[in-house]
C-alpha cells in the first residue's frame, strides 16, 4: 500500500459519509470504503413507548422524509391492532401520501440531482447548482417548481397536522376527514403537479435525451450494476407507494420472489461491517457475498429505478406511457444503469401527479368515515411503504398494553447501501490511476451518490445537497501530499 | 451599509429544522433578501474557514439545531458562539434535547447491542469499532457520544426559538428582530410566555375546574373535532406547553405532545406537564389516584418527549430498570483517532 485517499465531506457536512481509498503499490486502487460515521439508535429507545407515539416518534428519523415513517408507523399500527380503516381513511392517506412524493421528487430533481444533467456534467462548478438550474430552465420554471412544493406542502400540512412531522396517523385510520372544500384544493394541486411532472419530462428529453455524450454518459459500465430490484407493488404486480406486496426481480429481471411484508424476516436480512455504522441489506434467499453484483449475489436495489424494474406496470396512463420510453431507449428491463434513477423519479412523479388527480376525484375520499376503533390486544405489527428512496418497514412488539417491546426498521437508503458502496468502488476503481487524482473522480463519486438520492438522515442525518467534496491524498505516515477541492 | 451576517448550522437533528429554514425561504423571502447568510453548510458553500476568518462578534446571530452528540459539532458550535453576537439554539433538539434525547434512556452499549446484534433482521458481520483493521489498511469511525446534550450545555446560549420544527412565523419574527437589533433579555424564549391552551380554538371548551375520572388514548375514542381534548381525556400538553405554534396538531384532532417546551421559568417541562396532569385527577384517596394515575402509560416518554437531556433527570430514570438518575459530567472529547 501506498497512500489512502480519504474524502470527507463531512469537512462541512458534519458526520454524513466518508470515503476511504486504498491504493496499491502500481498505482491502482485496491479498494474504496464508504463509511457512515454516526447512529442514533431509535430502536434501542423506542423500546418502552406507547406504540401509537410510533408514528410520530420515528418521523423524527428523518425531516425531509418525516411523512414515510409517519406512515409506515401508522399502518404498522394497524397491523399491530389487527384494524382495518374505513375506506376514505386509507384513500385520503395515500392522495397525502403521493402529494409527499411529488414535492419529495421535485426537491430532489430540479434542486439536488438537477444539476448534474440540467445543466450538465461537465458544466463549469459554479453553475452546477439550483442557480445554475434556474439559469438553464428559466425563473418561470423555477418559480414554478417552487409554487408547487409550497402548494402540496400547505395542503399536506392542512391534512395530517403538520408537514415536517406528520400526526394524523392512528391505527384504524386517520384523525381528521378530508373537507369538501380541501379535497378540491388537492384536486388542483394534482393538476399542476401533474403540468409539473410533464414539464420535467420534457426538459429531460429536450436537454438530456437529445444529448447523446449524457446517454452515453447513463449506460457508460462505471455507473452500471447488474444487481436484484425489490419493491412494492398491487395485486396486479403494478408498482405502488403505499401499499400492497413485495416483489424481487433478479438481475435479468425475471421474478424472483413476491411476499407479503409479514414474512420479510425470511427474504431481507442485514450484513454488519465494523467499519460503518449503516447496516447493509442482502437478500437471504441468495445469501450475503460480499460486496459484489450478479445473480450469486444477495445485494439488491430499491427506490425509483428499482420500483420501474421490480414492477410489471404502472397504475396510471402517462406514467405508464412514459416508462415504456425509458425503457425502450435503454435497452429494455431491467435497466441496471444508476444514473437512470433521475428519470424513472421524473416517471414516478408523473405517476404520483396523476394517482393523486384519481384520489382527489374519488367521490368517497371526503367520507367523514375516518376511524375504526381497535378492539384486539396488541401483540405485532409490521407496516411497509415505498418512502421516495426505497422500501421502508416499520416492526413492531408489544406487550397487551401496547407499549413497544422491540422495533425492528428496515429503512429506505439501508436497502441500497451495498449498492452504494458498490458504486463508490466502482467509480474510484474507473478514475483512480497512478499519482493523480483528477476532479473527474469527485464529480463521477458525487453522481454516483446522487443518482440514489441517498438519505443517511435515516441512518443518520444528512440532507442530501450539494455535496462538496475534499480529497486528501496522505502518505503512510499519514503525512498530508495533496488536497484536492471540489467546492 | 452591508446587511447583517446569519449562519445556520445543524447538529445532531433529523434535517427537519433545515427543511423549516428552506420553507421560510420559499414563503418570506424578503427575510432571506433582508441579511446575509455567511455558514449554511447544507444549502450554501461556506467553509469553516471563511467562518474564522471573520472578527469575534461579526455574525449578527447564529441558529444552531440539533442537539450534540460528537467532537466535530461541539468545535464548531463553540467557534460560532466567538464569532456571533447572538446564538440562537434553534428547535426542541437544541433548546431540550429533542426526541432523539430519549437516547438518554440507554447506554451506548445497549444501543450498540441493539441495532448490531440483537434486532431480529441482524444476520451476521461484526459490531462497528473505533478502529478496525481490513485487509487493505485501517479503517476509523468517530465514537458516539454516551450523552445526548443541549447546546446551552456546551456553549452558552442567548435565545431559544421552541418547535418541532419551529413554526415558520416564529422564525420570521425571530431573525428579523435580531437582524433590526432589537434584542430581547438574553436567555429569551423567542415565542409568546403562555400556555398552548391560551391560543387553542378551543379553549373555551376547557372547563374551569377539570377533574378526569380516566384517561384514554387517542386509538380508543372518535375524539369530537370541538370540544377541548383534555377534556375528553386525551393527554393534551397543552396546559404545560408554550403557545406559538397555532396549534396545529389540535387542528387535526390530535393531542398536543409538548415539542414547543415549557413556559417561563419551569425548569423541568417534564416535571410541570406531569404536576399539571396529576392535579387533573378526580379522586383525592391516594388509591383512587394511583388507579387513575395508573392509565398513563409510559409517563417519561409522554413528559419528557423532548426534554429528557434538559431535565434534572438527563439520562435513565430508576423504572427504566436501569441505574438512577445521576448528573451529566462534561463528556471527554469524542472522535478517538478519528482522521482529521
Ligand atoms: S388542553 Fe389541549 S385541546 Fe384543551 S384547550 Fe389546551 S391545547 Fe386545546
Amino acid at each position: 500500500m501506498t497512500r489512502e485517499i480519504l474524502i470527507d465531506p463531512i469537512t462541512r457536512l458534519e458526520g454524513h459519509g466518508r470515503i476511504h481509498i486504498f491504493v496499491r503499490d502500481d498505482g491502482e486502487v485496491d479498494r474504496a470504503y464508504l463509511q457512515i460515521p454516526e447512529l442514533r439508535g431509535f430502536e434501542a429507545f423506542a423500546r418502552g413507548r406507547r406504540a401509537e407515539e410510533m408514528p410520530q416518534i420515528t418521523s423524527r428519523i428523518c425531516g425531509v422524509c418525516p411523512m414515510a415513517h409517519h406512515m409506515a408507523g401508522t399502518k404498522a399500527l394497524d397491523d399491530l391492532y389487527r384494524v382495518e380503516p374505513p375506506p376514505a381513511a386509507k384513500k385520503v392517506r395515500e392522495m397525502v401520501y403521493d402529494a409527499f412524493m411529488i414535492e419529495d421528487h421535485a426537491l430532489h430533481f430540479f434542486f439536488l440531482g438537477g444539476p448534474d444533467f440540467v445543466v450538465g456534467p461537465t458544466a463549469p462548478k459554479a453553475e452546477r447548482n439550483i442557480l445554475g438550474v434556474l439559469g438553464k430552465v428559466g425563473l418561470e420554471v423555477g418559480g414554478k417548481v417552487i409554487a408547487v412544493r409550497k402548494e402540496l406542502r400547505g395542503l399536506i400540512e392542512e391534512a395530517a397536522g403538520k408537514v415536517i412531522h406528520p400526526v394524523f396517523g392512528l391505527p384504524g385510520g386517520i384523525s381528521k376527514p378530508l373537507t369538501p372544500e380541501l379535497r378540491d384544493r388537492f384536486a388542483e394541486g394534482a393538476a399542476h403537479a401533474l403540468e409539473l411532472a410533464q414539464l420535467a419530462l420534457r426538459l429531460f428529453r429536450e436537454v438530456v435525451l437529445a444529448n447523446p455524450s449524457y446517454v452515453e454518459l447513463i449506460t457508460s459500465e462505471a455507473y452500471t450494476h447488474r444487481t436484484y430490484y425489490m419493491g412494492l407493488v398491487d395485486e396486479r404486480e403494478r408498482l405502488s407507494f403505499y401499499d400492497g406486496h413485495l416483489r424481487v426481480v433478479d438481475p435479468e429481471g425475471r421474478p424472483f420472489l413476491s411476499y407479503d411484508v409479514h414474512d420479510y424476516l425470511e427474504h431481507v436480512a442485514e450484513h454488519v461491517e465494523p467499519w460503518s455504522y449503516i447496516k447493509f441489506c442482502y437478500l437471504k434467499d441468495v445469501g450475503w457475498h460480499g460486496f459484489t453484483d450478479g445473480a450469486e449475489s444477495g445485494v439488491y436495489a430499491v427506490a425509483p429505478l428499482a420500483r420501474l424494474n421490480a414492477s410489471e406496470a404502472l397504475s396510471t396512463p402517462l406514467a405508464q406511457e412514459a416508462a415504456e420510453e425509458l425503457f425502450a431507449t435503454l435497452g429494455g428491463k431491467p435497466v441496471h444503469h444508476t444514473l437512470a434513477t433521475h428519470w424513472a423519479r421524473l416517471v414516478e412523479l408523473l405517476h404520483a401527479a396523476e394517482r393523486m388527480g384519481e384520489l382527489a376525484a374519488d367521490p368517497e375520499i371526503a367520507s367523514p368515515e375516518v376511524r375504526t376503533l381497535p378492539t384486539e390486544t396488541p401483540t405485532e405489527g409490521i407496516g411497509v411503504v415505498e418512502a421516495p428512496r426505497g422500501t421502508l418497514i416499520h416492526h413492531y412488539v408489544t406487550d397487551e398494553r401496547g407499549i413497544i417491546e422491540r422495533a425492528n426498521l428496515i429503512v429506505a437508503t439501508q436497502n441500497n447501501a451495498a449498492r452504494i458502496a458498490l458504486s463508490v468502488d466502482k467509480a474510484a476503481r474507473a478514475l483512480v490511476h497512478g499519482a493523480d487524482v483528477d476532479e473527474g473522480l469527485l464529480n463521477q463519486v458525487e453522481m454516483a451518490f446522487r443518482a440514489y438520492d441517498p438519505c443517511f438522515g435515516c441512518a443518520t442525518h444528512a440532507l442530501p445537497g450539494q455535496m462538496p467534496l475534499i480529497v486528501e491524498v496522505r502518505d503512510l505516515r499519514g503525512e498530508l501530499i495533496r488536497e484536492v477541492r471540489r467546492d | 451599509m452591508s446587511k447583517p451576517k446569519v449562519a445556520f448550522y445543524w447538529c445532531a437533528s433529523c434535517g427537519g429544522c433545515e427543511e423549516a429554514v428552506v420553507d421560510l425561504a420559499e414563503q418570506v423571502l424578503d427575510v432571506v433578501g433582508a441579511v446575509d447568510i455567511v455558514f449554511w453548510p447544507v444549502a450554501l458553500d461556506f467553509k469553516v474557514a471563511d467562518v474564522e476568518a471573520l472578527a469575534d462578534g461579526e455574525i449578527a446571530a447564529s441558529f444552531i439545531n440539533g442537539a450534540v452528540r460528537t467532537s466535530e459539532q461541539r468545535e464548531i458550535v463553540e467557534l460560532l458562539r466567538r464569532k456571533s453576537k447572538a446564538v440562537v439554539a434553534f428547535g426542541a433538539c437544541a433548546w431540550l434535547g429533542g426526541i432523539p434525547g430519549l437516547a438518554n434512556l440507554r447506554t451506548r452499549e445497549e444501543i450498540l447491542a441493539e441495532v448490531y446484534r440483537d434486532l431480529p433482521s441482524v444476520a451476521d458481520g461484526a459490531m462497528p469499532r473505533e478502529e478496525v483493521e481490513v485487509p487493505e489498511g485501517r479503517l476509523h469511525l468517530p465514537r458516539f457520544d454516551e450523552d445526548v446534550r443541549t447546546l446551552d450545555q456546551v456553549i452558552p446560549v442567548d435565545y431559544y426559538l421552541p418547535g418541532c420544527p419551529p413554526p415558520v412565523a416564529l422564525i420570521a419574527q425571530a431573525v428579523t428582530a435580531l437582524v433590526e437589533g432589537r434584542l430581547p433579555e438574553p436567555g429569551t424564549v423567542l415565542a409568546p410566555d403562555v400556555a398552548l391552551c391560551s391560543e387553542c380554538p378551543r379553549r373555551a371548551t376547557k372547563p374551569e375546574d377539570l377533574k378526569l375520572e380516566r384517561f384514554v388514548r387517542p386509538q380508543e375514542i372518535v375524539a369530537d373535532p370541538e370540544t377541548c381534548l383534555l377534556a375528553q381525556g386525551l393527554l393534551c400538553l397543552g396546559p404545560a406547553t408554550r403557545a406559538g405554534c397555532g396549534a396545529p396538531c389540535v387542528a387535526a384532532n390530535m393531542p398536543c405532545t409538548g415539542c414547543m417546551g415549557p413556559t417561563g421559568r419551569v425548569r423541568d417541562q417534564g416535571a410541570k406537564a406531569l404536576s399539571a396532569i396529576a392535579s387533573l385527577i378526580a379522586p383525592s384517596d391516594p388509591e383512587g389516584v394511583a388507579k387513575v394515575a395508573e392509565q398513563i402509560l409510559d409517563p417519561v416518554g409522554t413528559f419528557y418527549r423532548y426534554s429528557l437531556p434538559a431535565s434534572l433527570l438527563h439520562r435513565r430514570v430508576g423504572t427504566d430498570g436501569g441505574r438512577p438518575a445521576e448528573p451529566s459530567e462534561p463528556v471527554a472529547a469524542a472522535g478517538g483517532g478519528e482522521p482529521r
